[in-house]
């Protein structure tokens, strides 16, 4: 009993040391930004990697993530006798909630996972040392860009999946359940307002920058071997998914 | 920033006094004396495990000392900030034992990289010190392979070149020989003593080939168990009494330098079933 208890208060400082190093990570690339925006063209070639990375994957879920929505919101809609609602829970649905978390863990399993092992590797293979030798701060060159490319990335991929998302809806709901099209979307305009949006842009943008500042931490301090470029791999999307949740519950409390 | 000019006018480019260095519980030096004489190209050599590349990331920054000095063009590395450190290493070029070319950049570009970052030259330019570097090196053909393209040997003499574009004043190499066939080998040999002769380089080698070397350096440290076992021109270690010396030059396996890692009696773990 005592022994499980010790593990347990070991796991939780554990996890806090984790957090304050992430945090002063965080608070360095933040400091580091202005400057890494002076050389937009690595931070672009960066949004086109991660974000071209998980674009195809993010269209596809977003589809069938639309498309389950609107069979199972028609589903309980009818149960109201209130289908035309369909387009406004949807969207809702979508544009507050499912567009940025789902967005955000398919992007921590796709570009976060990519840039975890590419920057172990560029540590196990020296690169990281050589650009250190050349006079080149490697956080600067290699880490920066990359961030800040997630960071842009990931609140488009949101947006996108939302999108997609809403088309899946509408396509079982009007398309096969025979919802009424201009209730739909009329529906839908008139009860989605701009805070909703915002909500979800904001999630979206913070979830970008967790998810970005985890994976170019764990790549960035891999330790230097293919067994330790893999476990920087898995703790991207272990910390990252948990990380996504739990920011969202806080977030969704603060914003309600 | 050191203004050139301002430093004393001292023919020692790098100079080590007692050097301590640990890591992970075992002393890899203990003190260690060194020096580097400007323009001169200077071997390091000595077992595989004697801290050799150690001791260049020592003499780069990369590492800090556990006390001792470890003076480069007249400044410690251990008192240089961020800036300091970053301002001496312009003006080093190091090539890594395995080449450590960044893997999403291809050949030329790989070559263009310390350029790009420290200049603005213009394109034209730049394609003109990209390629009359990798030609130095033979590999001019390759310029827009991409670096899995390349096979170890060739991947060094990237490095090579990319070590030399900025006109380094202090040329580090780790282990250059490793997997170059003779033709390459040879080349990569007479670039070591051109580049030292002709732009005036100091050359810091390190590397087991005691042929090889003896051929191109001016001077040879021998490490061995921490400390600088024997040191001098090549021709009198090579001719030295000293059994560590001959051992290690000849390539003999019983003498004083022990083969093995430091570890407990053979017979008494293998029987004793102790920890390994
Ligand atoms: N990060 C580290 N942690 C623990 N020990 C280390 C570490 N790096 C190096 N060592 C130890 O330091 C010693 C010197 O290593 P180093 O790489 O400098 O050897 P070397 O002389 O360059 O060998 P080689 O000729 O094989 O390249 C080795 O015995 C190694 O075990
Ligand atoms: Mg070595």
């Amino acid at each position: 009993m005592r022994h499980v208890v010790r593990e347990l208060v070991r796991g939780a400082v554990d996890s806090l040391v984790l957090l304050g190093r992430y945090a002063r990570f965080v608070a360095r690339l933040l400091a580091e930004t202005p400057r890494a925006l002076l050389r937009f063209g690595l931070v672009v070639e960066q949004v086109y990697k991660s974000g071209a990375l998980s674009l195809v994957i993010i269209m596809l879920s977003g589809l069938f993530v639309g498309m389950v929505l609107g069979l199972q919101g028609f589903d309980l809609l009818e149960r109201f006798g209130s289908e035309e609602s369909l387009g406004t829970a949807a969207a809702l649905g979508l544009v507050k909630e499912l567009g940025p978390v789902v967005a955000a863990l398919l992007f921590a399993g796709r570009a976060g996972t990519a840039l975890a092992s590419e920057l172990g590797l560029m540590r196990a293979t020296d690169q990281l040392s050589a650009m250190e030798m050349m006079a080149v701060d490697p956080v600067r060159r290699v880490v920066m860009p990359r961030f800040l490319g997630g960071v842009v990335a990931m609140p488009l991929l949101a947006g996108i999946f939302s999108m997609i998302g809403i088309f899946g809806a509408q396509l079982v709901g009007v398309q096969m359940m025979g919802v009424d099209s201009g209730q739909f979307w009329s529906q839908m305009q008139g009860a989605v307002e701009r805070g909703d949006v915002m909500e979800g842009v904001v999630k979206s943008c913070v979830f970008g920058v967790a998810c970005s500042a985890i994976a170019v931490y764990e790549g960035y301090h891999s330790v230097p071997t293919a067994e330790g470029v893999g476990r920087a791999t898995t703790r991207t999307v272990v910390i990252s998914s948990v990380m996504v949740l739990l920011l969202d519950y806080m977030l969704t409390a603060v914003m309600m | 920033m050191p203004q050139a000019g301002s430093e004393p006018k001292d023919s020692c480019v790098v100079r080590v006094r007692g050097l301590r260095y640990a890591v992970g519980g075992r002393e890899i030096f203990s003190a260690l004396d060194l020096d580097v004489e400007r323009g001169s190209v200077t071997a390091i050599m000595g077992p595989s495990g004697t801290g050799k590349t150690t001791l260049l990331r020592l003499i780069t920054g990369q590492l800090i000392a556990d006390a001792g000095e470890v003076t480069v063009a007249g400044q410690e590395v251990r008192l240089l900030g961020r800036v300091g450190l970053y301002a001496l290493r312009r003006r080093m070029g190091m090539l890594f034992q395995n080449g450590a070319l960044l893997s999403d950049l291809d050949v030329y570009e790989n070559v263009a990289f310390p350029l790009r970052e420290h200049t603005r030259l213009p394109e034209p330019l730049i394609r003109n010190i990209v390629l009359t570097k990798l030609h130095a090196v033979g590999l001019r053909g390759a310029a827009r392979l991409m670096t899995y393209e390349l096979s170890g040997g060739m991947a060094r003499r990237v490095a090579l070149a990319r070590a030399i574009v900025m006109d380094p004043e202090i040329l580090i190499y780790d282990e250059p020989f490793v997997g170059l066939d003779p033709i390459s080998l040879g080349v990569v040999l007479r670039l070591i003593r051109e580049l030292n002769d002709a732009l005036g380089i100091t050359s810091i080698v390190v590397s087991h080939d005691v042929r090889e070397i003896s051929a191109v350096a001016d001077r040879a440290y021998l490490l061995s168990g921490g400390r600088v076992a024997a040191s001098g021109r090549p021709a009198s270690l090579l001719e030295s009494e000293s059994g560590e010396v001959r051992q290690f030059m000849k390539g003999l396996p019983d003498g004083p330098v022990p083969f093995h890692y430091p570890a407990p009696d053979y017979a008494e773990q293998l029987l004793g079933g102790g920890p390994t």
